[in-house]
């Protein structure tokens, strides 16, 4: 064993565990995971919404749109979403537009999830044979509803597992809320930990409740596509 | 009817028709055959405005197709279109794969256009397979379906491009007869085709594709029992 550890492991089994002001704070607890899976839910929305919308901008629009979806994609995916995050909080503060610490949130997630769905999604639109399209053209519709009614609901099919993976993951990184002063899942944690002093004991906690949210997830998403996907 | 007038087509510099000039009448069968890269399935394509043709025009029961003010949505509900790959929507059951259109394209209700979906599937030998989704079923029911589907827009015309190309050989014989059905119904029809029995035997009129122009066109026990021009013969004792 190193050395080094050899310190932090009699610190452990020195270490008296107090459950009892987690106890107490857990109906806080609770409400503070309802605020996380809230803000998760709605970011995943307007990132599904905005992230259509940005594959198909960079897909089919002209040179305009397609660099517009370009530097969202790029910047959400290639930068840190902390920083992305306090880009939506400081950095807009700087142009004396205050956002509200859910708002920084929401806003922060919303761009990180549009910009990797908009990259699914993308894939998912050239997975499926131009021939789809042309056989519903071909059958009198227009190319909206071709589109509606034929491609995007393949799209879906495919992009559903990677859609599951970024809503886990925009569960566990809203955490970051946080440090821009958000009483999330992780924030209110903190402030709990730092009250009574029983830090581990809370984080441990709170690692436990975002846990069974993710599990709760992915089992709510499984069900949903056993329904959706019949085919 | 359908009428091609000096019908040019070039992708980029490649000019796949050369000046096509055919008539098709109501109530008419013909067959396209030649060999691959002939023009034929491209014919088919410009024929329903999929794709833009370079001079020349195309009418369709006096609609010129490629002019800017022809409305193509409209114009494609008269003209049903069979592919080499059937094209089935996946995610849709067999039902709704061929009552989707009616409802939303034509407007019918939905009780109306399941009714005429399962008229045209009981036609084409699928009653039993309504709930199905099209990726349980063989390539020769998707072909069906695929053909049940254009039929529930109730066409004026149906355009096969190499409707069995892509079937195992056993699977074929039930399009074929599919396609003599629609025969005895009298519905006016374009098959593009390799099979050339069938094309004797269905059509009225057999037309044999050469290097994006009609080399030979006849009656069609003729034209394939007796060619005139030299490529077909070629091409006839090639695939016999």
């Amino acid at each position: 064993m190193p050395s080094t550890l050899a310190p932090l492991l009699v610190l452990i089994m020195d270490y008296n565990f107090h459950w009892r002001p987690v106890w107490r704070a857990l109906p806080d607890l609770l409400d503070a995971a309802l605020i996380t899976l809230e803000v998760a839910l709605l970011s995943m929305v307007i990132g599904i919404v905005i992230g259509m919308v940005l594959a198909i901008m960079r897909l089919y629009g002209n040179i305009a749109m397609r660099g517009f979806a370009s530097v969202w994609i790029e910047a959400a995916r290639n930068t840190p979403a902390l920083l992305q995050f306090f880009f939506f909080g400081f950095g807009l503060g700087a142009f004396d537009l205050h956002l509200s610490p859910y708002m920084i949130v929401l806003v922060g997630l919303s761009f990180n999830n549009a910009g990797y769905l908009a990259e699914n999604f993308r894939g998912g639109f050239q997975a499926i044979p131009v021939t789809q399209f042309n056989a519903a053209r071909c059958l009198g519709m227009t190319s909206s509803q071709a589109f509606i009614r034929i491609v995007i609901p393949q799209v879906f099919k495919l992009v559903y597992h990677p859609m599951t993976n970024q809503m886990v993951w925009a569960v566990l990184i809203s955490s970051l809320g946080m440090l821009v002063g958000f009483r999330e899942l992780a924030g209110e944690t903190q402030f709990m930990a730092s009250n009574t002093f029983r830090l581990f004991e809370f984080f441990l906690a709170a690692a436990v409740i975002y846990y069974l949210i993710v599990k709760i997830i992915l089992l709510v998403f499984y069900l949903i596509s056993r329904r959706l996907f019949n085919y | 009817m359908i009428e091609l007038k000096k019908v040019d087509k070039n992708f980029g510099k490649l000019q796949v028709l050369k000046g096509v000039d055919l008539q098709v009448e109501k109530g008419e069968v013909l067959s396209v055959i030649g060999a691959s890269g002939s023009g034929k399935s491209t014919m088919l394509s410009c024929i329903n405005g999929l794709e833009v043709i370079q001079s020349g025009e195309i009418h369709v029961d006096g609609i010129n197709v490629h002019a800017p003010s022809t409305d193509l949505n409209k114009l494609r509900r008269h003209i049903g279109m069979v592919f080499q790959q059937w094209n089935s929507f996946p995610h849709l059951s067999v039902m709704e794969n061929v009552a989707l259109s009616p409802r939303i394209v034509l407007g019918k209700s939905r009780e109306e256009a399941r009714a005429v979906a399962e008229k045209q599937l009981i036609h084409v030998g699928l009653g039993d397979k309504l709930d199905t989704y099209p990726t349980r079923m063989s390539g020769g029911q998707q072909q069906r379906l695929a053909i049940a589907r254009a039929l529930a827009m109730e066409p004026s015309y149906m355009l096969f491009d190499e409707v069995t190309s892509a079937l195992d050989p056993e699977l074929v014989g039930e399009v074929l007869d599919t396609l003599r059905l629609l025969r005895e119904d009298g519905m006016t029809m374009i098959v593009v085709t390799h099979e050339i029995s069938f094309a004797r035997d269905v059509s009225d009129r057999v037309a044999f594709f050469h290097q994006g122009v009609i080399e030979e066109i006849g009656a069609a026990q003729q034209l394939i029992n007796d060619p005139q021009r030299e490529y077909t013969q070629q091409f006839l004792s090639n695939v016999r």
